[in-house]
C-alpha cells in the first residue's frame, strides 16, 4: 500500500527527538544512580547521600532558601502585579514590558553586575553570603512571579469585586474574598516557577556568596566537574523526585499545564 | 488618589531595584576603572576596546551562531511536532503533550546532567571510550531546552484555528501539502515567530546546559566552545566584571530597547497599513 | 436520456463512525442544474452526506458517481465540486481578493504551445494573472462585492463574509456547489434576504446546488427537490409541495410544517378513528389497521357549536360532531392560532376567524385533508411527548424515566439537571422540550403486578404472530402501546407495563440550540 502523506506523521521527528534526548537520558540517570564506577549494581550513592550530614544539610538549605525566595518574591510581586493589571492604577502595557526587559540581558552578566553593585554598597558576598545570595535570587526571579500573576489578574472578573462591595463587603474583605481566590492558580504557578529553579540554581549562589553557600545545583555541578557520575545522578534523581511530587501536588491543586506555559511565555 | 500615588511609587521603586545593576553597568561603561563605583573620568575608550577583545568577540559570535541554529532546529521540530500532534488521535496527542512538559518543568541542571551522562554512557559503551562532547552535543542540549517552548507557543494557535480552513483549501483544489503551506502555516505564523524568539532568548541566556554539554567548537577546533555566559562566568569567578563587558551590556540593552520600541510601534501602526496594498501594486 | 441528465449519483452509501451508522444505505440521483436540499434534524446524517460528496469523508461502503464516473475515493482537491462552509471558513490571513483567487491559483487549463520548429503541442498551464483578475472581478460582481476586494476578512460583516465564501466557491466554476447550512450564522432578516439571493444566483449560474439545512422553511422556499433525512436514512424525496401535502410518514409530516399527528385505527371502509371520534376519509386501509393521521393546522374548520351539541358532547353521546375546548389563542398576523383540548389530546388550529378562549367549539375536517399514513409497526412512536423538570419523559399524563443525554452526543448532566455539552461546555435546559419518543415492541415489560411499574392498562387485543403474541394495551390516559410478548395473556386483562430507561429513544423537535440556558 502506498503511504500517503498525513499530517499526523509530522510529529514523528519530534517524538524521536524527545525519546532520544529527554526520556532515555532520564533512564540513564536512574541507571547511574544505582551503579558504581565499574557499572555494577550498587546502593553506594543512596547510602552516601543519606548518611552524609553535609549533603542532607545542602538539601535542607536549598529547600529553605527556595521557600524564602518564593515567599519574598510573592510578597513583592503580588501587589505589583495587582497594580499593573488594574486599570485604576496603570493603563500602560509598556510598563509591564519594562519589568520583563532586564531578562533579555545575559543572565550571568546580570548576576555579576548584582554582585559588583552589592559589593560597592558594602554587602560583600564573602562577609554576608546568605543575604547576598537571597537578594540575587529575588532580583533574578521576581519577573517570573510578576508574569503569571499579571496574566491571571488581567482575567479577574471585576464585576465580582463590585458585587462583593455592593453586598456590603469592606474593600479589604472584597480583596481577600473576591480577588485572592481568583488568583490562586497564578500564585501556584508563580511559586513553582521560582522555587524549583532557586533550589537547583548554580550561578547565582556560586557568584553572590563567592562560593560560600552550596545549594543542590552547586553540588550537582561539583559532581559533574569531578566526573562523579554516580553520586551526581543520584542527586539529580532526588531533584527529579521532588519536582515530580510538586507537580503532583499542584496538579491536584487544579492548575493546568497551560497556565504554566502561558506564564513562561514571555512573548 | 492617595492609593494611586502609592501604587505609582511602589511600581517605580521596584522597577528601580530591577534596573540598578544594569544602570550602574551602563553608567560605568563610560569610565575605564577596573571596579564599578570608582569613577576615573569620562571616556568612550571601553567601546573600541570591546571590539578589539578577541575573546569576547569570539564568545559573542559563538553565542549568536548557536542561538540561531538551535532556535531554527527547535522551530522546525516544535512546529512539525505540534501540527502532527494536533492531527493525531487524542491519546497520542496527550502523550506528546505530557512528554513535552517534562523539559519545561524539569530543573535545568537535571536536564543538563541527564544529557551529559547519556553522552558519557553512549561514548564509553557504544563508541568504545570516545569523547562525544562537541558542537553537536551542545546544539542538542539547546534544542532540548527550547523546542518544548516552541511546541507550547504553537499548540494554542492550532487549537484556535477553524478546522474547516484546511478542508476549504482542499476543496478549492489545494493538495494536502500546499494546504499546509498556504493555510495552516500562515495561521500559526504568530506562534512560530514567538516560539522562535523565545527559543532564541533561552539559548542566549543559557549557562548550565552549555557548560555541561559543550566540547570543542566549530570555529575554534581545539579548545572548548565559549559562549557569552560561560566566558562571563569564568571571568567573574576570578574578579569583577571585566570593564569591556560593561560596554557590551550597554550595547545589548540598547538593542533590546530598540527591538521593544520597534515591535510596539509596528503593532500600533500595523492595523491601518494593510489596506489598498493591491491598488497601489497595480 | 435520463442517464445524461444525472450529474451525481449516490449508490447505497453508508458511513460508519465508531460502529454507529451516520448515514445508512443512502441512494439518490441528482439532476443537472437542480437545487436539492438535504433536510433533517441535527445528527440525521445530512452533513456527513455532504462531506462525502465533497470528499472530506470516504464512505464506509457504497459508491458516488459524478457524471457516471466513480469518485468515491477521489480526494477533495481533485473533484470539480466546491463548498460554502457553515462558518464560511474564509482564510483570515488573506484579503477578499486573495480568498476568491485561492482556488484559481491551482487550476490548470489546456493550451496549445507552438514550438520553435512550428509544430503545435498541447500543454496544461496555470491561469495568467490577467485571467485570474478577470474571473475574480466577475465572481465578486456576481455577489455584489466588487468594491471590497482589498478589504481584510475581519472587517467584513457576516453577510459580506457569506458572499465572499460564495464567490470563492463559484469562481472555480464547479459542476456542483455544496452549501452546508450557509445561512445559519446570520440573523433572521439577513437570512430571508440571502434566501432570495441564493435562489436567484442559482438561476443565473445554472449549476447544481446541494444545500444542507435543518430549517424546513428555508428548504420549502428555495428547493426544487427536498430530501428529508432522519437517522441517516432518506425519509422522502420530492418537490416542496408534495413533501408538504403528501408526507410519506409521520416523521416527515412532523418535520415539515406544523402538524397534528395522532395514532389512529381504521374502523370501517374509509372510516378512521382518532381523537375519540370517527372521521370519514379518502384513503383506503384495511379494517383495524393502526395508522398515523396528520392534520395540518390550517386544514381544520372551526364552527360555533350549538348548546345542544355541547350538551351531547358532555354527555358523551358518540354520534354528534367533534367538540373541543379552546384553551389558548395567539394572534399571528394573518390568522389566529388556537390550541384546542379534546379529551387528553391537543389540536393546533390556524384560522382567520375569531373565537373566544375558554369556550367549546365545533371541529370539522374535510375528508380530503385527513392524511393517513402507514404506521411503521416496528416500534411505538409518540409524537407529542415532552421532557419535564426532572428530565423525565411525559407521554399524555404518564411519566417515564429516560436518558436525555442521547439528545446530544457526548453530553453529561450536571447536579442542577442541565445538559452539558462536553465539547463546547454549553448548558441546555430541557424542561418542556418537545420530543418524539420511540420504544421498541420488545422493549416494554408487561407484568401482573400493578406495583413497581410505570403505568397500568387494559389489553384491548392480542394477536398471535407465529412465535409470539402482539398485545395492544390501552392505558387510562387513552394512549396505546403495542407490546410483543412470548406469553399468552387474555384480552381485557389489566396489566402493568414498565419501560427500561435505556430503551426509550428520543428525538428532539427542532434544534437543540433553542434550549440553550
Amino acid at each position: 500500500m502506498k503511504l500517503r502523506f498525513q499530517r499526523k506523521y509530522l510529529c514523528i521527528p519530534y517524538w524521536a527527538f524527545l525519546i532520544l534526548f529527554v526520556i532515555i537520558p532520564i533512564f540513564i540517570i536512574i541507571y547511574y544512580a544505582f551503579t558504581d564506577t565499574n557499572g555494577f549494581f550498587s546502593m553506594d550513592a543512596l547510602i552516601d547521600f543519606f548518611t552524609s550530614p553535609v549533603k542532607i544539610n545542602v538539601l535542607l538549605v536549598s529547600i529553605f532558601i527556595g521557600l524564602q525566595t518564593t515567599l519574598i518574591c510573592l510578597i513583592i510581586g503580588y501587589p505589583l502585579s495587582y497594580f499593573l493589571a488594574n486599570k485604576k492604577f496603570n493603563k500602560n502595557v509598556v510598563l509591564v514590558m519594562l519589568f520583563i526587559m532586564p531578562m533579555w540581558i545575559n543572565f550571568v552578566l546580570r548576576t555579576g553586575a548584582t554582585r559588583d553593585v552589592l559589593f560597592w554598597l558594602g554587602i560583600n558576598g564573602g562577609t554576608y553570603p546568605y543575604l547576598a545570595t537571597l537578594i540575587g535570587m529575588v532580583y533574578n526571579y521576581l519577573p517570573f512571579v510578576i508574569l503569571p500573576l499579571y496574566t491571571t489578574m488581567l482575567k479577574i472578573d471585576q464585576s465580582q469585586v463590585e458585587a462583593a462591595l455592593d453586598l456590603g463587603a469592606s474593600p479589604m474583605r472584597a480583596f481577600t474574598h473576591a480577588v485572592v481566590p481568583q488568583t490562586l492558580p497564578g500564585i501556584v504557578s508563580a511559586s513553582m516557577m521560582v522555587f524549583m529553579p532557586t533550589m537547583s540554581s548554580y550561578v547565582i549562589s556560586d557568584t553572590l556568596s563567592e562560593g560560600k553557600i552550596s545549594l543542590f545545583g552547586n553540588t550537582i555541578y561539583l559532581n559533574f566537574s569531578n566526573s562523579q557520575w554516580n553520586t551526581g545522578s543520584f542527586m539529580a534523581l532526588i531533584m527529579l523526585v521532588i519536582i515530580g511530587l510538586l507537580m503532583f501536588v499542584t496538579r491536584n491543586a487544579n492548575v493546568k499545564a497551560e497556565d504554566r506555559a502561558r506564564g513562561t511565555g514571555l512573548w | 488618589m492617595v492609593k494611586k500615588i502609592f501604587a505609582q511609587i511602589y511600581i517605580w521603586l521596584i522597577l528601580l531595584f530591577m534596573y540598578i545593576p544594569i544602570l550602574v553597568l551602563i553608567a560605568f561603561s563610560f569610565t575605564t576603572s577596573v571596579n564599578v563605583g570608582v569613577w576615573t573620568g569620562f571616556s568612550f575608550d571601553l567601546y573600541p576596546a570591546l571590539f578589539q577583545d578577541g575573546e569576547i568577540m569570539a564568545a559573542l559570535g559563538n553565542t549568536l551562531i548557536i542561538a540561531f541554529i538551535s532556535s531554527a532546529v527547535s522551530v522546525l521540530l516544535g512546529t512539525t511536532g505540534a501540527i502532527g500532534a494536533f492531527y493525531s488521535k487524542k491519546r497520542a496527542m496527550r502523550a506528546l503533550d505530557s512528554v513535552n512538559q517534562i523539559p519545561v518543568v524539569n530543573a535545568e541542571i537535571v536536564m543538563a546532567l541527564s544529557l551529559t551522562v547519556m553522552f558519557v554512557f553512549v561514548g564509553s559503551y557504544i563508541f568504545r571510550g570516545a569523547n562525544l562532547f562537541s558542537f553537536w552535543t551542545l546544539l542538542i542540549g539547546h534544542v532540548v531546552l527550547s523546542a518544548p517552548f516552541v511546541y507550547l507557543s504553537i499548540k494554542p494557535k492550532l487549537q484556535q484555528m477553524d478546522p474547516n480552513l484546511y478542508e476549504a483549501a482542499l476543496d478549492l483544489g489545494a493538495t494536502p501539502r500546499s494546504a499546509l503551506y498556504r493555510v495552516t502555516l500562515p495561521q500559526i505564523l504568530p506562534g512560530i515567530l514567538s516560539g522562535f524568539l523565545l527559543a532564541f532568548t533561552l539559548s542566549l541566556d543559557d549557562f548550565i546546559i552549555t557548560t555541561f554539554t559543550r566540547g570543542p567548537g566549530l570555529l575554534n577546533g581545539q579548545g572548548t566552545i565559549e559562549t557569552l555566559s560561560t566566558l562571563v562566568q569564568a571571568k567573574i569567578k576570578k574578579g569583577p566584571i571585566p570593564p569591556e563587558m560593561r560596554a557590551l551590556t550597554t550595547i545589548i540593552f540598547l538593542v533590546v530597547l530598540l527591538l521593544v520600541v520597534g515591535v510596539t510601534l509596528y503593532r500600533y501602526f500595523h492595523k491601518d497599513k494593510k489596506h489598498s496594498r493591491r491598488r497601489m501594486a497595480r | 436520456m435520463e442517464e445524461n441528465n444525472t450529474i451525481i449519483e449516490l449508490i447505497n452509501v453508508t458511513k460508519t463512525f465508531d460502529g454507529m451508522d451516520a448515514v445508512s444505505d443512502f441512494s439518490l440521483k441528482i439532476k443537472k442544474g437542480e437545487f436539492v436540499t438535504l433536510l433533517g434534524p441535527s445528527g440525521c446524517g445530512k452533513s456527513t452526506t455532504l462531506r462525502m460528496i465533497a470528499g472530506f469523508d470516504t464512505p464506509t461502503s457504497g459508491q458516488i458517481l459524478l457524471e457516471g464516473e466513480d469518485i468515491t475515493k477521489l480526494p477533495p482537491y481533485k473533484r470539480p465540486i466546491n463548498t460554502v462552509f457553515q462558518r464560511y471558513a474564509l482564510f483570515p490571513h488573506l484579503d477578499v481578493y486573495d480568498n476568491v483567487a485561492f482556488g484559481l491559483k491551482f487550476k490548470k487549463v489546456p493550451d496549445v504551445k507552438i514550438k520553435r520548429n512550428g509544430t503545435k503541442k498541447e500543454i496544461m498551464r496555470h491561469l495568467t494573472r490577467k485571467e485570474i483578475d478577470d474571473k475574480v472581478a466577475r465572481a465578486l460582481r456576481m455577489v455584489d462585492l466588487d468594491e471590497l476586494e482589498d478589504r481584510d476578512i475581519s472587517t467584513l460583516s457576516g453577510g459580506q463574509q457569506q458572499r465572499v465564501a460564495i464567490a470563492r466557491a463559484i469562481v472555480n466554476e464547479p459542476s456542483i456547489l455544496l452549501l452546508d447550512e450557509p445561512l445559519g450564522a446570520l440573523d433572521l432578516k439577513m437570512r430571508k434576504d440571502m434566501q432570495i439571493e441564493l435562489k436567484e444566483m442559482h438561476k443565473k449560474i445554472g449549476i447544481t446546488f446541494i444545500y444542507v439545512t435543518h430549517d424546513q422553511e428555508e428548504a420549502l422556499t428555495m428547493s426544487d427537490t427536498i430530501v428529508v433525512m432522519n437517522n441517516g436514512a432518506i425519509q422522502q424525496v420530492g418537490n416542496p409541495i408534495d413533501i408538504y401535502n403528501e408526507p410519506n410518514n409521520a416523521f416527515v409530516a412532523n418535520f415539515i410544517g406544523e402538524s397534528n399527528i395522532y395514532n389512529a385505527t381504521m374502523v370501517g371502509k374509509l372510516k378512521v378513528r382518532f381523537l375519540n371520534h370517527v372521521f370519514d376519509c379518502v384513503d383506503d386501509f384495511p379494517l383495524n389497521e393502526k395508522v398515523d393521521v396528520v392534520i395540518r393546522p390550517e386544514d381544520v374548520d372551526l364552527k360555533k357549536a350549538s348548546k345542544e351539541e355541547i350538551e351531547n358532547f358532555k354527555n358523551k353521546k358518540k354520534d354528534g360532531p367533534l367538540i373541543g375546548y379552546i384553551s389558548s389563542r395567539l394572534f399571528k398576523g394573518i390568522h389566529y392560532q388556537y390550541v384546542i383540548n379534546i379529551g387528553k389530546n391537543e389540536l393546533i388550529v390556524q384560522d382567520t376567524k375569531e373565537f373566544k378562549t375558554d369556550e367549546y367549539i365545533k371541529i370539522e375536517i374535510d375528508p380530503e385533508l385527513i392524511h393517513i399514513m402507514n404506521k411503521d409497526l416496528t416500534s411505538n412512536v409518540f409524537y407529542d411527548a415532552w421532557i419535564d423538570k426532572q428530565n423525565r419523559l411525559v407521554i399524555s399524563d404518564m411519566t417515564f424515566s429516560c436518558d436525555v443525554k442521547q439528545l446530544l452526543p457526548g453530553s453529561s448532566i450536571d447536579e442542577e439537571g442541565y445538559l452539558i455539552d462536553s465539547k463546547t461546555g454549553k448548558k441546555y435546559d430541557l424542561k418542556d422540550a418537545d420530543v418524539i419518543a420511540e420504544i421498541g415492541l420488545n422493549d416494554i415489560e408487561m407484568s401482573d403486578s400493578h406495583e413497581d411499574c410505570d403505568v397500568t392498562g387494559e389489553i384491548i387485543s392480542l394477536i398471535y404472530k407465529g412465535d409470539h403474541y402482539q398485545a395492544l394495551i390501552r392505558t387510562e390516559e387513552e394512549e396505546e402501546f403495542i407490546v410483543d410478548t412470548p406469553y399468552d395473556w387474555n384480552e381485557g386483562d389489566i396489566v402493568g407495563i414498565s419501560i427500561p430507561e435505556d430503551k426509550i429513544k428520543l428525538t428532539l423537535k427542532g434544534d437543540i440550540s433553542k434550549y440553550e440556558a
